[in-house]
């Protein structure tokens, strides 16, 4: 008995030693390297060199804009990801015959065969003055303008994140068991009132990662921004790439990460700990 | 397999038995290959193989790739590929939007790059920084020192020894469409003026620090090249008061004008000619109030892994005839003069390419302590970020 317990923590030992490795190389180790180039100084001809200053988070505020742009955009990137996701998973799991719904899942991944470099690229010119204001115009409407707005990034955020949106819904609403449904209706609950007081929180969790996935990527996006917000509309992640790659201040950059990370982990376990708690003793979420 | 249909390829009911005998385990998978032909097939398309992968056979030494980092719309596609037909070498291009970007990702290390193209201003930064390395040119034979003017080809040599060699020369004003700008900006302060006034929410300013704080710098009579922080801090000023009119800040500004979008940008007088050559209504204008001459180089990076296919390509970009090749599309002017006269007289004579001397006047080259200036630097990255 006692040697079987003992092989099994060898076992396990050995299991997970890959994984810790991976993690202790690829992000503890770097992020240690992060915190310590946080307190450096910048290099003559840029880089980082050696020392012990606060100054880099003392010149924080001078990126208070992008902070504010992400924390306002990547909220909301999110919650409109949500509206457009859920009646989409909503039809794919409930309302779709079982012969079409595999083609249907599969369309939804199939904008992932291309870069999202690419795609994003293309929308510069649906988005830009030829494109969709064109359009407009035609009918009516002008001087609009689209590209390198807010608005435009949103539209970018919305169709890059999309299917990391609709999966674990998806995946929630196909667990859903159909017979609650029915027994909500026979009780008298209306078709609305089922969808919020059955449906809906039934699929809490699958709302709960989706969230979790599309806000966690959007706090550090640069990509979408930087091609759809024509450097107008700033996140965090465009000032990080600004720093490392342009004016080659890697301190300060370093300073921005920690101040990243830390917000993150703030708003993460405040968000875990609310979705947690109103998880009624079903725990399905893929956290 | 001994039987009639020997030579005969095999049929689809034979096929499917046979594959069927080989999930059950009836036959060897060996057996399995060789009478559904499939065998045979794989050996042919292996051995077909290395011709599908360009190169190998006739690359000789030169290995199969290349890595070439640039600036966008900066050359032309065909001659590219005439050296991977000639060669056997892939071109991988990547473009850039700064110097410092590129200053940034040689730091780093680790590129891979085998060409770069480097300004005029960074080239005693990089040999001081020891990342890039000194040529040997007898290796690039259609160089021809004599025929390309110092003034252009000066900075490629440093502490007496060749580190590059020139590739085209040209000036950085800015283009505007006139059909919605009627007012003829002249200067750096006209653009400003123009961007904060009639033209609100169509202009475009480079994402690089050189140009963009360079023409805010000239807009209020300093220097393009000024490092004084009180200098720096008014264009830092100036900047922020006009971005909330910006269209966009960014280096790859020909979609952002073509599509309308953008009426104004700060631009390199090649994308100049090539939106005059589709759009007429695209006009050049050097700013009378000062602004960039500059010339690009071809640099090796230190650790570049294909050498030889880095000293090739070079060599096979500096014959006078690619060069002016490119230039018919690129529209930049060549600094060699071979090239020059192999231009068609409507570009050699292009006000855009070629402008009047006189109007060169006020034009200053990059200056080295540009690239590395730390106020410079956070000057355009807190612009970005406002």
């Amino acid at each position: 008995m006692r040697e079987d317990r003992k092989s099994g923590r060898w076992l396990t030992a050995a299991l997970l030693a890959p994984t810790s490795l991976w993690f202790l190389v690829m992000l503890i180790f770097p992020l240690i390297v992060i915190l310590v180039f946080s307190f450096g100084e910048r290099a003559a001809v840029g880089g980082y060199a050696g020392g012990f200053t606060l100054e880099q988070y003392a010149n924080l505020p001078s990126r208070l804009k992008a902070f504010q742009n992400t924390l306002v955009i990547a909220p909301a990137g999110t919650l409109l990801s949500l509206l457009v996701a859920y009646p989409l998973a909503y039809f794919l799991a409930l309302r779709v015959g079982r012969q079409y719904k595999l083609i249907l899942l599969v369309l939804v991944i199939v904008p992932f065969w291309t870069s999202l470099l690419v795609r994003t690229y293309a929308w510069i010119f649906i988005l830009g003055g030829r494109g969709i204001p064109a359009l407009l115009e035609f009918i009516g409407i002008e001087g609009v303008r689209l590209i390198n707005t807010p608005g435009a990034v949103l539209i970018g955020i919305v169709y890059g994140y999309l299917p990391l949106m609709v999966f674990p819904i998806f995946v929630s609403l196909e667990k859903l068991d159909k017979t609650l449904l029915e027994a909500s209706s026979d009780l008298g609950g209306s078709p609305f009132k089922t969808f919020i007081q059955v449906t809906l929180p039934l699929s809490m969790p699958g709302i709960a990662t989706g969230c979790m996935l599309v806000f966690i990527l959007l706090m550090g996006e640069f990509l979408i921004p930087a091609f759809l917000g024509g450097g107008k509309v700033f996140f965090i992640g465009n000032a990080l790439v600004d720093l490392f790659l342009q004016s080659r201040n890697w301190p300060f950059g370093a300073a921005v990460s920690v101040t990243l990370v830390v917000i993150m982990l703030i708003t993460v376990s405040l968000y875990m700990r609310m979705t947690l708690r109103s998880k009624t003793g079903r725990d399905e979420s893929l956290m | 397999m001994s039987k009639s249909n020997d030579n005969r390829p095999i049929t689809a009911k034979r096929f499917m038995k046979e594959l069927r005998r080989y999930e059950k385990g009836s036959v060897s998978r060996r057996h399995f290959l060789g009478v559904t032909g499939l065998g045979t097939a794989m050996a042919v398309m292996g051995a077909a193989m290395p011709s599908l992968w360009p190169g190998k056979a006739q690359a000789g030494d030169l290995g199969d790739r290349l890595i070439f980092s640039t600036w966008p719309n900066y050359h032309d596609q065909a001659n590219l590929d005439e050296f991977t037909a000639k060669t056997g070498v892939n071109i991988q291009v990547n473009a850039f939007g700064s110097n410092e970007e590129m200053l940034a990702k040689l730091q780093a290390g680790g590129t891979g790059w085998d060409v770069f193209v480097p300004t005029n201003y960074t080239i005693s930064n990089y040999v001081a920084l020891d990342l890039i390395q000194e040529l040997d040119l007898s290796r690039i034979p259609y160089y021809d020192a004599a025929a390309n003017n110092p003034k252009f080809a000066g900075p490629a040599t440093v502490n007496g020894k060749v580190y590059c060699v020139p590739k085209n020369w040209g000036t950085t004003g800015f283009v505007l469409n006139s059909k919605e700008i009627m007012s003829s900006p002249k200067s750096w302060k006209d653009f400003f003026d123009v961007t904060m006034g009639a033209g609100s929410g169509h202009t475009i300013v480079h994402d690089y620090q050189l140009t963009t704080i360079g023409a805010a710098l000239c807009a209020l009579g300093y220097s393009f090249n000024s490092i004084d922080p009180k200098e720096l801090a008014e264009a830092e000023a100036l900047l922020i008061k006009s971005k909330p009119h910006l269209f966009a800040i960014t280096s790859d500004y020909q979609p952002g004008m073509r599509s309308g979008d953008g009426w104004m940008s700060i631009c390199w007088n090649g994308d100049a000619t090539q939106l005059h050559n589709d759009l007429p209504e695209m006009e050049y204008v050097i700013a009378a109030d000062g602004g960039e001459i500059w010339t690009d180089f071809y640099a090796v990076p230190k650790d570049a892994p294909h050498l030889d296919a880095a000293y090739a390509f070079i060599n096979f970009m500096q014959d006078p005839k690619v060069q002016a090749r490119e230039a018919a599309v690129h529209g930049y002017a060549p600094t060699d003069s071979r090239a020059i006269a192999l231009q068609p007289p409507s570009l050699a004579s292009d006000p855009i390419l070629h402008p009047a001397e006189n109007l060169m006047n006020g034009l200053e080259f990059g200056a080295a302590q540009t690239l590395t200036d730390p106020v410079r630097a956070e000057v355009m990255a807190r612009f970005k970020s406002a």
